[in-house]
């Protein structure tokens, strides 16, 4: 229930001083379509925050801008105290972003490992030349990624003998775990979770929430996520966005969105209409 | 399948199989005359591989479909055509301007420079071509990338078919049809000037030289950062971007570094055939590269091998010595057909390559990841990648 979830932490108050993650009316139109408009938010360091609203209210869009996929058409986004605007995907990786996929999106003929130390490129420093030669630098700094990668494997739970494996040939739970320790390897500072628990049982989800919390715990993780499962929603974030039709129109903790009129409108429809 | 893979995963299979045909490869010289028809075959082979490897980091690696790869061939060559033989008469006066080259070159009028120095020349301006023929495609993805190098190819081919009109400061471009030739025989540091008109054995081992630094290059390569970006990359992009991968300059590192393996390898095959034939500048010649890297199996370095080998031998043995000679001649003729295998060679390839398509689309050796994928997980993308 909600009421844990709000015992349990302490009420985050939404200001963009002190925020890991702001943006200031951002908005994304393509073509004529506006996908996203004038959106602010602002993440408290060490909070867990979710973005939620029915089918094409512009969650996505809103992510990929804030992961660089896509340039905002208008509006600003800071991070980290530094303005992030339209920058390169993996120049905002490096600085400190990470994010999964709503669908899987692992390197199919990768192992599970392989795709972690892809995770850490960013934190890399082999160069051409010194891949070639292979100097001792870069050795060990392949060796050290190759454990690193597999510690973080284990921590997300696969099976060491699935280290190894295709991605493509694990299981879908698998896959969810091995691109969320994909996302961990870049050591972020923020974590982007697109629909964490699609496609998982009640159980699976369960413990998917328990997981978030102790990512916040042991990594000291700021969690921005998108989910439609409103369980795991309620009870994981301090605070909570809605969206619809692109637009903000409700935010607030667990229990006043619960309560929110145009909230249950967008998702039931208006009453006696 | 299976048996392959089980195979290579043994030791002796990774190191003494690779050690035996190396040491293979550097005596066979000896069991030959110094000038022979199968070392001439061999040499090509030896080129080929080269150039189908340095194909195979921009296309197999990281997945950018690359149809004009003749461009590199077309650089490499040029750059020992300008720098290693008369074509710039008249630089540096009566004398020419020479660098670490034997006496008698020494005498030539215009620019003749060590082979050495010509390498690194052809791998230079390669690398930079490899960078430019990227940029426009740094937006693009996978049909519309092999369009635009197409395009690049067909554009450098056509300026060195046509350099003869083309002049700059008196001087010109190129020989155009004609190809600049003679070029200087390929002078070493410490070794004695070859000569391709009496012994064909340094001209082998040269390139053998060359063929296994830049094997040893796509071996490093493949298990690096570099190497698993390219591989990210191939599979997916927004999800590379996302992880770090930049991916512009992960891209024009592949298409430097590829380029600059088809330079060293364009420059050797100029200096060898002695002569910049600007006629062999076609779209058929990046076909036929290409062709090597599919055959052999995409992303897969021995399989490369095994492909630019094959297809060498079926142009320069088999077509001309088996199927147009002897008894397949003979019944062909009592047939009452008159053709020349020779003239639909390409057909032939094309008929090669159909068949490997239906047969075994991942290629003669596979590439461990694309062979999983394709054997024990088809659906929509694997058969997409095979076409591509």
């Amino acid at each position: 229930m909600s009421v844990d979830a709000e015992t349990r932490a302490e009420p985050v108050q939404p200001s963009s001083d002190g925020a890991l993650l702001s943006t200031d009316r951002v908005s994304k139109a393509f073509g004529g379509l506006v996908a996203v408009s004038g959106i602010s938010i602002a993440v408290a360091p060490r909070s867990i925050v979710s973005i939620i609203g029915p089918n094409g209210a512009g969650k996505t869009t809103f992510f990929n801008m804030l992961t660089g996929l896509y340039q905002p058409t208008a509006g600003r986004i800071s991070f980290d105290g530094k303005d992030v605007t339209g920058r390169r995907p993996d120049i905002i990786t490096s600085l400190g972003v990470a994010r999964t996929f709503q669908n899987i999106r692992l390197f199919s003929t990768m192992s599970a490992l392989e795709n972690v130390m892809v995770g850490e490129h960013s934190r890399m420093r082999a160069g051409l030349f010194g891949s070639i030669l292979r100097t001792p630098g870069v050795r060990r700094e392949e060796r050290e990624v190759r454990e690193r990668a597999a510690d973080t494997l284990e921590y997300v739970g696969l099976n060491s003998s699935l280290f190894d494996t295709m991605s493509s040939t694990l299981s879908y739970g698998d896959q969810r775990r091995v691109e969320i320790a994909r996302a961990l390897a870049s050591t972020p500072k923020l974590l982007l979770l697109d629909e964490p628990t699609a496609g998982m049982n009640p159980q699976e989800s369960a413990r998917l929430t328990e997981f978030m919390e102790r990512l916040r715990g042991e990594r000291d993780l700021t969690i921005l996520l998108i989910e439609h499962d409103m369980k795991v929603v309620m009870g994981v974030s301090e605070h909570i966005t809605v969206l619809d039709h692109g637009e903000k129109i409700a935010e607030g903790g667990p229990q006043e969105i619960r309560n929110n009129q145009r909230v249950i409108e967008a998702y039931l429809g208006k009453q006696g209409g | 399948m299976s048996a392959l893979r089980q195979l290579r995963s043994r030791p002796w299979a990774k190191y003494v199989l690779p050690a035996t045909a190396v040491v293979a490869a550097a005596l066979f010289p000896f069991f030959r005359p110094p000038l022979d028809g199968l070392m001439d075959d061999c040499i090509l082979a030896l080129i080929f591989i080269a150039m189908a490897l340095g194909l195979n980091l921009i296309v197999g690696f990281a997945g950018l479909l690359d149809l004009g790869y003749v461009a590199f061939y077309a650089f490499g060559a040029t750059v020992v055509g300008w720098w290693a033989s008369d074509h710039f008469t008249g630089v540096g006066g009566d004398k020419g301007v020479h660098v670490g080259v034997s006496s008698f070159v020494e005498q030539l009028p215009g620019i003749h420079l060590n082979f050495l120095l010509l390498i690194i020349g052809a791998m230079i301006v390669c690398a930079i071509a490899g960078a430019v023929i990227g940029l426009p495609t740094l937006r693009l993805r996978g049909d519309y990338i092999a369009i635009v190098t197409l395009a690049f190819g067909e554009i450098v081919g056509r300026f060195m078919q046509n350099g003869d009109e083309i002049t700059i400061h008196g001087y010109k471009l190129s020989n155009g049809r004609e190809s600049i030739s003679p070029l200087d025989q390929i002078d070493l540091p410490f070794l004695k000037q070859f000569d391709s008109a009496l012994n064909l054995r340094p001209f082998y081992w040269t390139m053998l030289a060359i063929v296994l630094v830049v094997l040893f290059v796509n071996l490093r390569l493949r298990d690096s950062r570099l190497g698993r970006a390219w591989i990210a990359l191939r599979e997916d992009e927004v999800a590379a971007a996302s992880m770090g991968v930049p991916l512009v300059k992960t891209k024009l590192t592949a298409y430097a570094t590829g380029g600059a393996v088809g330079g060293i390898a364009g420059a050797f095959y100029g200096a060898y055939l002695n002569s910049v034939n600007a006629n062999q500048f076609v779209f058929g010649f990046s076909i036929f590269i290409l062709a090597m890297v599919i055959l052999g199996g995409l992303g897969s370095i021995w399989g490369v091998v095994i492909g630019a080998v094959a297809l060498t031998f079926v142009n320069n043995r088999l077509i001309p010595d088996v199927l147009d000679q002897g008894a397949v001649n003979d019944f062909k003729n009592s047939l009452g057909l008159s053709f020349s295998f020779g003239e639909v060679a390409f057909g032939i390839f094309g008929f090669v390559l159909v068949l490997m398509m239906v047969l075994r689309p991942q290629g003669i050796l596979p590439e461990r990841r694309r062979q999983i994928e394709l054997t024990e997980n088809p659906g929509e993308e694997s058969v997409f990648e095979a076409r591509a």
